[in-house]
């Protein structure tokens, strides 16, 4: 963690970046008009991940994990799967612990791989952290991901080890069921009545180097739990419920992807992917009726599992009246979920069209302008001028 | 060969896909081989020939009914024998590659067509596709990969599926897979890494094609609460403090005219439908209701996007009025439109000056609703 303050003050400060930047570049003046404090800044996930990649960089170790979204979709097998290829491939895999009782199918791919086995503890295992550092393979498995260690052992948590081995230049395979993820616990609880007391932070999720989903219908999910095999698609309450989770899983996979495309965008500098996610922006003005263009904006963000940006551009001169107004909507900009920002330009067009690519906005929200004046037609109402300069993103007008 | 009246329809289940080599095919032929062990009836319909060794081992494992050859400029192309399909009667056939378009001289210009008949017939079907292929992401596919696809499976095939299931890898390991010749003979890997497989792209299809998964998953739900009559709201849907949403349904209205950009405004059109689970009606207006008035050219292009509206079950209606914006703006009203989609309209300066702009006319008549400007995806290039 204090590596992390680290590189925050280091590299991303925004003031001294601005300062140094834009002071006599012909974008000055335009730069100045945005808040320095809106500039873009990386999301924690990003430096966290940055902070893992850089470490374990290094040495090139990566981490892959297997999510599910119930025990039966057999995760642990296509893990130990890749286990096999890449042990057949030359490369030196170790198997530092296994899931349960091991089907058959399990047996046979363990029967071809060392194995380093865990330390029994009174009740709980823990991986052989030591062993497996002084042995220093290429890749270890590690199964399952969420597992708490032993009171005295050397982190409280599984997830923990594998930071180690990472650090140490350890490739890792492990695999995780949606239930053990800390952010998802209580709705898969609220959905299924399950409890657990462990669990990975979702942050651990997003900075792993890859992440597969192993999806199965539920039926099938549900006839390797022993039930009898029924049909294809949702027949009854039990594969209703997975399918609610198997939901969960499958956006949950997609979040890290999109965080993963957004790091490959920027390592690699090139412009941002459109379309992959639907992201809205709401545009206020003082006159516009916010409070509905909000609550759509929260309705579409929950259809989509999008994303919801509410945009308010400040004209410098503007009066303080209108700034209490758009307090106000920023409450409940929140209250729906939103991001919120505040941008101040003399050019709000400009700055809506800026944002949105920024943030790879696919809809943008705003306010029809109730003026028809002969100065709008000749010089363009700004809707319609929004309308010409947001080219690839559709902008919904809403009336008054 | 008409199926007896009482046969149940053979159930669908689609293996999706986000590239070619993610292991779709695999997937399939190992589930088929674990339903043939356990005694179901399971037959090989379909399968490309030239795959990858272990996916060929695989389908080796299974009972395969022999394609059929056709020929075609000099050349033996195979295509599914679906007759031979239908006479042998499986409980469940495996089709590979739903999007494929059969070769000319074939009874069906697509194979979902042929898969259509086993259904028909009380055969269960399961098969693969990619998320390119469905047509209503169409535009969106092109302005993330530069890419147009031309086969495409229409929304409504998609939606007949009992059951898709995500066949998901990661591109790291897919263009190991690609550059180990896994995927397509060495002289066509160089092509792929510079195109479908390049930089972004594969992240980006892999995400639309787990949204995709996640979207069919949350429409079946919602079917099957149906059915039984649940009101349950979803998880997501909660509001805080458990209040139930019980807004009004949306319903959206797509303004179709002759001009080219309709389509993309069909296929946008109908994902935002879907997603909202909004009803959708596409309009065309002209001064006389008859279209026969129009020139031929404009008359094909109009009745073009019609029949591609209805093609994704969007329902379609013509009306005559003097003034276009405002008849549509009226209809809209009259069915308690929430949403109007219109294309962005482009005008010079003159039409400007004299007001003349179809999407502000829509804009200003439409006061109590509204309107979505749909962007024209294929202008924007991806990189």
């Amino acid at each position: 963690m204090i590596l992390l303050a680290e590189i925050s003050i280091r590299d991303f400060s925004p003031q001294s970046h601005m300062r140094a930047h834009v002071a006599g570049s012909p974008f000055a003046a335009y730069t100045d008009g945005m808040r320095v404090s809106e500039l873009p800044r990386p999301s924690p996930e990003r430096l966290l991940k940055q902070v893992q990649a850089e470490e374990s960089k290094r040495w090139g170790a990566k981490l892959k994990i297997f999510l599910g979204y119930a025990p039966g979709v057999g995760k642990s097998y296509r893990m130990l799967d890749e286990a096999r290829r890449r042990h057949e491939r030359g490369e030196d895999v170790v198997v530092g612990a296994v899931q349960g009782q091991p089907s058959d199918e399990v047996q046979a791919i363990l029967r071809k791989l060392e194995s380093i086995p865990p330390i029994q503890i009174a009740e709980s295992q823990a991986i052989d952290l030591d062993g497996i550092l002084s042995r220093a393979p290429q890749v270890c498995v590690i199964d399952p991901l969420a597992a708490q260690n032993p009171p005295g052992s050397r982190h409280a948590h599984r997830w923990q080890d594998v930071q180690e081995l990472l650090r140490n230049g350890i490739s890792v395979l492990s695999s995780v069921n949606l239930l053990h993820v800390e952010e998802y616990k209580e709705k898969v609880q609220a959905i299924t009545g399950k409890n657990t007391t462990q669990a990975i932070p979702k942050s651990f999720l997003l900075a792993a180097d890859d992440i597969v989903i192993v999806d199965v219908p539920p039926d099938l999910c549900l006839w390797r739990q022993g039930e009898k095999l029924t049909s294809t698609g949702i027949s009854n309450s039990q594969e209703r419920q997975l399918s609610e989770l198997r939901e969960l899983a499958l956006l949950l996979t997609a979040e890290v992807v999109d965080a993963q495309l957004e790091s490959y965008v920027h390592a690699h500098g090139i412009e941002p992917v459109f379309g992959t996610h639907e992201r809205f922006l709401v545009c206020m003005t003082p006159h516009s009726n916010a409070p509905a263009m909000i609550e759509s904006g929260r309705r579409n963000k929950e259809r989509f599992q999008g994303e919801l940006y509410v945009l308010y551009v400040c004209e410098p001169g503007r009066s303080k009246r209108e700034r209490v107004t758009i307090r106000k909507y920023f409450n409940a900009a929140k209250e729906a979920g939103a991001t919120t920002e505040v941008l101040e330009s003399n050019d709000p067009i400009s700055s809506i069209v800026d944002f949105a690519r920024q943030k790879r906005i696919t809809q943008i929200f705003i306010g029809h302008s109730a003026r028809n004046s002969w100065r709008d037609r000749l010089f363009g109402d700004p809707v319609l001028r929004l309308i010409r300069a947001a080219e690839g993103i559709d902008v919904r007008v809403f009336p008054h | 060969m008409p199926a007896p009246v009482d046969t149940p329809r053979g159930s669908l289940k689609i293996y999706l896909g986000y590239a070619a080599g993610v292991g779709k095919t695999f997937q399939m032929l190992a589930d088929g081989h674990a339903a043939a062990q356990r005694g179901v009836d399971v037959v090989l319909a379909y399968f490309e020939p030239h795959a990858r060794p272990d996916t060929i081992a695989q389908a080796q494992t299974l009972e395969a009914v022999p394609h059929r050859k056709i020929e075609y400029r000099e050349k033996i192309f195979a295509e599914m024998d679906t007759e031979a399909v239908l006479g042998r009667k499986p409980r469940i056939a495996l089709v590979d590659e739903l999007a494929h378009t059969n070769i000319p001289g074939s009874d069906r210009t697509k194979r979902w067509e042929d898969v259509q008949l086993l259904l028909d017939a009380g055969v269960e079907v399961w098969t693969t596709m990619n998320v390119q292929h469905i047509e209503s992401l169409n535009d969106q596919i092109w302005q993330i990969t530069g890419i147009q696809v031309r086969e495409t499976v229409p929304d409504g095939i998609v939606r007949q599926a009992a059951e898709i299931v995500a066949v998901d890898v990661t591109p790291d390991a897919l263009l190991n897979r690609l550059k180990r010749g896994a995927i397509y003979k060495p002289e066509m890997v160089e092509k792929a890494l510079s195109g479908f497989f390049k930089g972004s792209n594969l992240g980006a299809l892999r995400e639309l094609a787990l949204r995709q998964a996640a979207h069919e998953v949350d429409l079946r739900q919602s079917a099957y609460d149906e059915t039984r009559g649940f009101q349950v709201p979803r998880i997501s849907e909660a509001r805080p403090g458990g209040v139930v949403e019980n807004q009004a349904k949306e319903r959206i209205l797509i303004h179709i005219t002759a001009d080219p950009s309709t389509a993309m405004l069909i296929r946008r059109g109908r994902r935002v439908a879907d997603y909202l689970h909004a009803d959708c009606t596409a309009l065309f207006v002209h001064q006389t209701a008859d279209l026969s008035q129009l020139p031929t050219e404009k008359r094909q292009a109009v009745e073009k996007h019609l029949r591609f509206a209805r093609s994704l079950q969007i329902e379609t209606r013509i009306l005559g009025g003097a003034e276009i914006a405002q008849t549509v703006v009226d209809f809209a009203r009259h069915n308690r439109v929430t949403q109007i989609f219109v294309a962005h309209s482009q005008v010079g300066f003159l039409e400007r000056l004299r007001g003349k702009n179809f999407t502000e006319a829509i804009v200003r008549a439409a006061q109590d609703l509204q309107v979505t400007v749909v962007a024209d995806r294929t202008r924007r290039q991806a990189f």
